[in-house]
């Protein structure tokens, strides 16, 4: 019993992707699932910023440039040719690992370049060390230093790539190739594979949420939450906030890497529009309309407002929406909209029955100001 | 002795603010540290756990260097220090604070339980959110979560800081129960009177020295002691 209350979310969003597929297949719009599956991969970045942001308390300005290095490292390394290379051992060594594989070129051609999962393994590891190398120093002092040093980061990374020839400069990198991950799966653009790779992004994220939602209850998210509250007094309870801070922001920066790379075998191309110091601002305003630290407030919110921006739906306005609303948010409903207005709909719901209940009146810390007694 | 502190010396930038400070604790004992604000108790007690490092001086737990330790080390010598203005989780609930407090006790499910035992309100309201408690209530919930760390040496900060006179007297009486549990206290206060009814011992500081010490029956009637926790303004001021 417990173990199915504690799941019905799952279940829930199992069985609404289910659901959202055959619907839109009756409909004759499965099209559709092509910029559904790019909003799941974009919501794999925001659910990263959940864990850092809602979770740990530290804002990252910069998970863009995380996503680019995810998806650039993967496409720079799948379609560029290393060959003809020299022939000692560890060559021949890597291409009977698999490692590196030839392929055929634009032109026709044979090209060497790296496996895709080779690429992968690279990408994430990258992102490790970029992560650490940025997050370390910024972490161990107290305030918003993650958010400056990330806001820097973001901004240089887009700059780099625009400005480096074999990033393909502003117009980034086309024909990545596509990516068998076994079993039969592979992440891939093509339409015949289309419903395939709506439900790998499907299980991806499911997999993220799952990964999250345990490490939050663990006693991991209880120290984490500590230092979000009153990072002193964890301190003094024998928490090394400093260590736990940085962990929650590596692997988010390994959320969004791994979300870049799907995304560009997914799409088939990267342009440096994902490395933009928008698209992070974007990725906080989504977290912030899920409410921070609702693993499935921010779900819901960033596939939505996602999709509904991949369609077209905000038009020439669309980095101008994403800013109105981080605004909105932060000036009417800093919790996020999801929980006051469930709160809402409860209340009238309970007002027959229950009078207000009193152990929530009362904001957080409200008895802070308590009077002093002298 | 559990505590011996010989010739620290702590500041703030230029700002010396811990001057050359030597103090004891014996196991068992409670022992008060008195003085006006500003007389850098406070800072003491953040430079006991390496909240504060020191520039200068020996801190010596059970005969062990602790100096340069981090501060989230020093609950593994035992020593857990609850700061001023309680800093509880509000966001947190009364269960999950005193979780916290028991982060490095692989017994903490247990531990839980007897906390709550020692105190029924926080059992009460084990699910409600740490912010909404009263001052009081989250004073006893900063008190029980450092018992879940099972401490020898409790250092406390102003636990009187902000309640109702009555308030008081219910966590006076708690920190004099501690005695039963084998804790050691050292008590930072601004409340002369209550903090030498419970003590055994005490020290009165002045811009950032030690200026008296010895029994609390003895300082309570020190005319000193009124002279030190006015502070030297004070007299001035009336004179």
């Amino acid at each position: 019993m417990r173990f199915l209350q504690c799941n019905t979310p799952f279940a829930t969003f199992a069985v609404l992707a289910v659901v959202t597929q055959l619907v839109l297949r009756a409909a004759g719009m499965e099209y559709c699932l092509t910029q559904l599956t790019m909003a799941l991969y974009y919501a794999l970045v925001v659910l990263g910023l959940c864990l850092v942001t809602g979770h740990a308390g530290q804002v990252s300005l910069g998970h863009a440039a995380f996503f680019a290095i995810g998806g650039y490292t993967s496409a720079f390394l799948t379609t560029h040719d290393f060959g003809p290379l020299p022939e000692p051992a560890w060559a021949t060594g890597l291409k009977q690992a698999r490692v590196l594989i030839e392929h055929s070129d634009l032109y026709g051609g044979t090209a060497l370049s790296v496996s895709p999962w080779a690429a992968v393994v690279v990408a994430l590891l990258l992102t490790f060390v970029v992560a650490h190398l940025i997050g370390y120093p910024a972490l161990r002092l107290k305030g918003h230093y993650l958010a400056m040093a990330t806001l820097g980061f973001g901004l240089i990374v887009s700059k780099i790539v625009v400005g480096t020839a074999q990033l393909g400069a502003s117009d980034g990198i086309t024909g990545v190739p596509e990516w068998p991950l076994g079993f039969g799966l592979t992440v891939s653009g093509r339409r015949t594979l289309r419903v395939e790779n709506y439900y790998i992004a499907c299980g991806l994220l499911l997999l993220t949420l799952v990964l999250l939602r345990n490490l939050i209850r663990s006693r991991v998210g209880r120290a984490l939450q500590a230092i979000h509250d009153r990072e002193t007094a964890a301190n003094a309870m024998g928490i090394n906030t400093a260590a736990y801070k940085l962990g929650a922001f590596v692997l988010s920066a390994l959320l969004a890497a791994l979300a870049g790379v799907f995304f560009t075998h997914y799409t088939g191309s990267i342009s440096p529009s994902e490395a933009g110091a928008l698209k992070s601002v974007r990725y906080l305003a989504l977290a912030a309309a899920g409410g921070m630290a609702s693993l499935w407030g921010v779900t819901a919110m960033s596939v939505i407002l996602n999709y509904l921006s991949l369609r077209g739906f905000f038009g020439s306005y669309d980095n101008a929406v994403f800013g109105a609303i981080l605004i909105l948010i932060i000036s009417l409903a800093p919790e996020g909209p999801l929980k006051p207005l469930g709160q809402w709909l409860r209340h009238g719901l309970n007002r027959n029955h229950h009078p207000r209940d009193e152990t929530t009146g009362a904001p957080p810390g409200a008895s802070d100001g308590a009077p002093r007694i002298h | 002795m559990l505590l011996q502190v010989k010739n620290l010396r702590s500041a703030y930038g230029a700002l010396e603010v811990v001057r050359g400070v030597s103090l004891h604790v014996s196991r068992g004992e409670i022992v008060g540290l008195l003085g006006a604000n500003g007389a850098g108790k406070t800072s003491l007690l953040r430079s006991l756990v390496g909240l504060l490092p020191p520039r200068h001086g020996e801190i010596l737990m059970d005969g062990r260097s602790t100096l340069g330790q981090p501060p989230w080390r020093s609950i593994s010598n035992a020593t857990v220090l609850v700061p001023e203005g309680k800093m509880i989780f509000a966001d947190l609930t009364v269960r999950e604070n005193l979780l916290i407090g028991g982060y490095h006790n692989p017994d903490r499910l247990l531990q839980l339980d007897i906390v709550l035992d020692r105190f029924p309100r926080l059992r009460e309201r084990a699910r409600q959110l740490g912010g909404t408690l009263s001052g009081g209530e989250q004073q006893l919930l900063a008190l029980g979560r450092a018992l879940m760390g099972r401490p020898r040496l409790l250092l406390l900060d102003e636990p009187s800081l902000g309640l109702a006179p009555l308030m008081v007297l219910e966590v006076f009486a708690e920190i004099r129960k501690l005695r039963e549990l084998g804790v050691t206290v050292l008590l930072v206060e601004q409340n002369v009177t209550a903090t030498l009814q419970i003590a055994d011992r005490a020290y009165v500081m002045e811009t950032g020295e030690i200026i008296l010490e010895g029994d609390a029956a003895e300082l309570l009637h020190n005319p000193e002691v009124k002279r030190a926790y006015l502070g030297s303004t004070g007299r001035e001021a009336l004179l």
